[in-house]
């Protein structure tokens, strides 16, 4: 069952217009890779050149900080929801 | 655990304070106690813009005997699509004065400060010790950074929102068991990387959603009511109009609230990577509006080229140009002629100024950038292309 990936209206340009995307992988590092790579655009977005999450694009899977769990490295139950989250600053 | 002054010591209600709050008194969960806690509380806005007018109007109606007003801004005609704590006749007024009489007609019984000043390192200890807590609506990085510090510094609890086109995020930070700023963000995005709402836009009805929410956590947090937004990030989604929120956790290895190892307030400037304002655009050759309405009134032959998006190209343009987005300027490149000179203009000159430098990069050599963008042709050279 794939796992679905939510991203901010603001990175919609970014992935084809769309928030949504199904996405597969093992990990969530493997998701944002599965998703990244049908978006060139959207890679350099949700990690940096070293393939590791920024420290202002918080990623959330089933609504938990994967980065009090295992990072990238956090493995994806079926039909899980990876939300993204970046900083933002207006007001 | 309301926060403030024991039962005892809270002030009392006059009757025609009674007779105003009535609404709120006959509801058991907030009654004379919990208003006279309003009455006593000391509550202090970061900024009087879009978060800063819904809840500035809606705090002072809700009866908050004091609150204070962090602002240095000037009432812009661009704020009034959403910020409704200030009238068309406000337009050129500072927006603390403006934010006084609007709150002073809405309720008397409200004592608002004004501190006409930017929130820096080296007041913010200052003027935020005097209030019991702080409701963050300011607009950057920075301010935000140390309006954080300078919170878990003073134990003081952080009512945060902010808020970007579309989608806003909201939660309450820095209280005795919850996260802080840097908990959630460890450190801010690069300068540029997230555009502002003066250069993104956002839909004016957006920060009346987030700052009520801001305002409700406020109130909650005065009374001692409900459930706070602590260790929870409410994300609003408004084109989808979902509303969710997810876990947030104290990270021990926070310098703020866990380690503790920030003392004193640092350079948040510096913090935040920004140098000079101006530095996207230092080194590349400008043309002047004068002198490309100079230039043109001589008749000279020259590519005069828009990099804005076409949405803000329906908005106005300089006549004679032709539109070539900077988000798909690589595609573009091929339309340049380089035995031809090239202006390139844009909303205020930093977006042109790297597609110069693309151009550049290309091998063209007589290539300028008009300094100050459409905006300043629109103050200086033709009035009647629309400012925005
Ligand atoms: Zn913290």
């Amino acid at each position: 069952m794939p796992v679905t990936l939510r991203l901010p209206a603001v990175l919609a340009k970014a992935a084809g217009g769309k928030t949504v995307h199904e996405a597969r992988g093992a990990t969530v590092g493997e998701v944002v890779g599965d998703v990244a790579g049908r978006f060139p655009e959207l890679g350099p977005r949700l990690r940096d050149a070293k393939g590791e999450p920024y420290p202002y694009v918080i990623f959330y899977l089933d609504d938990e900080d994967i980065r009090f769990q295992q990072g990238f490295a956090t493995p994806v139950p079926d039909g899980a929801e990876i939300v993204v989250v970046p900083a933002i600053a207006g007001g | 655990m309301p926060i403030g002054r024991p039962a005892n010591e809270l002030p009392p209600l006059s009757q025609d304070e009674i007779l105003r709050y009535s609404r709120h008194l006959i509801i058991p969960e907030v009654g004379v106690e919990g208003q006279r806690r309003l009455k006593a509380a000391r509550v202090l806005m970061v900024g009087a813009g879009g978060l800063g007018s819904p809840i500035g109007l809606y705090l002072a109606a809700a009866g908050v005997g004091r609150l204070g007003i962090v602002e240095f801004d000037v009432v812009d005609a661009t704020n009034l699509q959403r910020q409704v704590l200030h009238g068309t006749k406000d337009v050129g007024r500072k927006k603390v004065e403006s934010a006084r009489d609007r709150i002073r007609d809405l309720n008397p019984h409200v004592e608002v400060v004004a501190h006409e000043a930017w929130l820096t390192s080296e007041n913010a200890l200052e003027i935020i010790r005097d209030y019991d807590l702080v409701v963050d609506g300011t607009d950057n990085f920075a301010t935000r950074y140390l309006v954080n510090d300078a919170c878990v510094l003073l134990g003081k609890p952080n009512v945060y929102g902010s808020i970007y086109r579309f989608e806003g995020q909201s939660t309450v930070f820095c209280t005795d068991e919850g996260p802080c700023y840097r908990c959630l963000y460890p450190e801010p995005p690069p300068p540029g990387l997230v555009p502002s709402c003066a250069e993104g836009g956002v839909l004016g009805i957006l920060p009346g959603l987030v700052g009520l929410v801001q305002a409700t956590e406020t109130v909650k947090l005065i009374a001692g009511i409900g459930e706070p937004l602590v260790g929870r990030l409410l994300l609003v989604d408004a084109l989808g109009m979902q509303f969710r929120t997810v876990k947030l956790r104290r990270d021990p290895r926070c310098p703020a609230c866990g380690t503790r190892e920030i003392k004193e307030l640092i350079d948040y400037q510096q913090f935040c990577g920004i140098r000079g304002g101006e530095d996207e655009t230092a080194g590349v050759p400008v043309l002047t509006v004068a002198e490309l309405d100079e230039r043109r009134r001589g008749g000279a032959d020259l590519d005069l080229v828009d990099v804005r998006e076409p949405h803000e190209w329906d908005i106005g343009r300089i006549e004679g140009a032709r539109l070539a987005p900077l988000s798909s300027f690589a595609d573009a490149l091929r339309t340049f002629d380089s035995a031809r000179d090239v202006v390139l203009y844009c909303k205020s000159g930093v977006r042109s100024a790297k597609a110069v430098r693309q151009l550049q990069e290309a091998g063209f050599k007589r290539v300028w950038n008009l300094e100050g963008g459409i905006l300043r042709w629109s103050e200086e050279i033709d009035p009647t292309v629309p400012r925005y």
